[in-house]
């Protein structure tokens, strides 16, 4: 069973409806006590980087959260902005993230040409072998809608990288927390098979 | 780097698909759910529908068959028709489309386009402008499905959506729709180079040629296509189908392609 964090930020329609097509269970919660039962949980996130801080902070699930991430160690997923917010912080914002993660979050740089967000299917080329991306076909590509992004401080943390004006770090694992900066569930079979991967995990 | 961005339109009539030329002469294409299932199987970069008589008819976004689209696909997706209060768009994003299109409310509420932007981000708010040639040769703005001259020129319209926070803006040639006779370059070009946001164009297309002309050419970031990809050919039935994506890599470098 995968954990939907519902914490009022996010496009959580299309996450159960691939989970439902490659059927594997999940549910939606921003209840703590539900969260608190968790085995799995995916982290979603579309908008600014202190608003969301702040709702999970104040909706009382941070506590929670940080206990299933640092003490359970279960696998957590945090998806587009909620990859950004498993980094210790993020141009956008003034508050800190949630740390889990040696990592931080910085704006595209302005480049003549590049418009930012950085909008639509992109290539992803693998920078270290996970569990996460194992099985992912050659010409992986997907949907990212992102105008800031992460970089790790170890290299050995990155999982996939893209290129939009720099590289920038595509998808991310350090020990139990895994980060995917596209859309994993508008990206056809390749957005399948990497939400198969981390639930099998 | 990025791939331009190729986007099926399907039009919704009711509960079924229809092809428009110029806005009007319906075709029936099928059914959306059905439709929508081949789309996905054949990996299309993102899907736009439009329901042409929830204006007209005064009528508010269809949820239930949005619901069933919405099950059914794995890539963006964008809907527009009848959203004129935030709650329509809010149920909409809810679904798992990530893309409000606006378009008459939008006219009559600028304001409106704002208070979404605000709301769920630039990203998620699209403002489509259709245009029509008048006998003078002026680039009139259209609303409610054509049927309605604003008087409003395209060019400043655009900058105005942008100014009040729209992601992006669908541009329609009313002229081209439907005709398989290319796309209106000069009006394509004139909007693309006065926004920043960008420009999907919409109207026209006929081949695998003009979709890299109407990129490399009148510079838009994004093409909707119609009949191209309901139809076998011109003037032929329907077909469900999407061109070769290594055909269309090519038209987008140069025009050997064609």
């Amino acid at each position: 069973m995968i954990t939907i964090v519902d914490y009022g930020m996010g496009n959580l329609g299309s996450i159960q409806n691939m989970f439902k097509h490659i059927e594997v269970p999940a549910e939606v919660t921003g209840d703590a006590q539900v969260l608190a039962r968790a085995t799995k949980i995916l982290l979603p996130g579309v908008g600014a980087f202190d608003s969301a801080m702040q709702r999970i902070n104040s909706s009382g699930l941070r506590a929670v959260l940080d206990h299933k991430a640092l003490e359970e160690r279960i696998p957590i997923l945090g998806i587009c902005l909620g990859m950004q917010l498993l980094t210790r912080n993020s141009e956008e914002g003034s508050l800190p993230g949630l740390g889990w993660i040696p990592a931080i979050t910085r704006r595209f740089p302005q480049m003549p040409g590049l418009k930012v967000p950085h909008m639509g299917w992109n290539a992803v080329t693998p920078s270290q072998p996970s569990e996460l991306t194992s099985g992912l076909a050659l010409d992986a590509r997907y949907y990212f809608v992102h105008s800031y992004f992460v970089r790790v401080d170890h290299a050995v943390d990155s999982v996939l990288k893209a290129r939009y004006g720099i590289t920038f770090d595509a998808a991310i694992a350090h020990e139990n927390i895994f980060g995917a900066q596209f859309h994993p569930e508008k990206s056809h079979r390749f957005g399948m098979q990497l939400l198969s991967n981390f639930a099998r995990l | 780097m990025l791939r331009t961005r190729i986007i099926p339109t399907l039009l919704l009539r009711n509960e079924s698909l229809v092809k428009t030329r110029r806005f009007g002469r319906f075709t029936y294409v099928g059914d959306p759910c059905n439709t929508v299932r081949i789309f996905n199987e054949l990996e299309v970069d993102e899907l736009v529908f439009l329901d042409i008589t929830a204006t007209p008819e005064d009528r508010a976004p269809n949820l239930a068959l949005l619901t069933d689209i919405a099950n059914e696909c794995f890539m963006p997706l964008g809907y527009g028709g009848g959203i004129r209060r935030f709650e329509d768009a809010k149920a909409i994003l809810r679904l798992g489309f990530e893309k409000i299109i606006l378009n008459s409310y939008a006219l009559e509420n600028p304001q409106f386009i704002a208070q979404l932007a605000e709301h769920f981000g630039s990203q998620a708010v699209i403002v489509s402008i259709d245009v029509k040639r008048t006998i003078f040769g002026r680039n009139k703005v259209y609303t409610r499905a054509g049927r309605l001259n604003t008087s409003r020129d395209p060019i400043e319209w655009a900058q105005e959506v942008q100014s009040l926070g729209a992601g992006e803006i669908l541009l329609t040639s009313i002229d081209r729709e439907g005709t398989w006779e290319g796309f209106d370059l000069e009006l394509v070009r004139s909007v693309a180079q006065a926004v920043n946001i960008p420009v999907i164009a919409h109207g026209g297309a006929g081949s695998v040629a003009d979709l890299g002309r109407v990129v490399r050419q009148a510079f838009a970031s994004a093409v909707a296509i119609g009949s191209m990809v309901v139809f076998q050919k011109r003037g032929m039935g329907v077909l469900i189908n999407f061109p070769d994506p290594a055909e269309i890599a090519k038209a987008m470098e140069s025009d050997a392609a064609a």
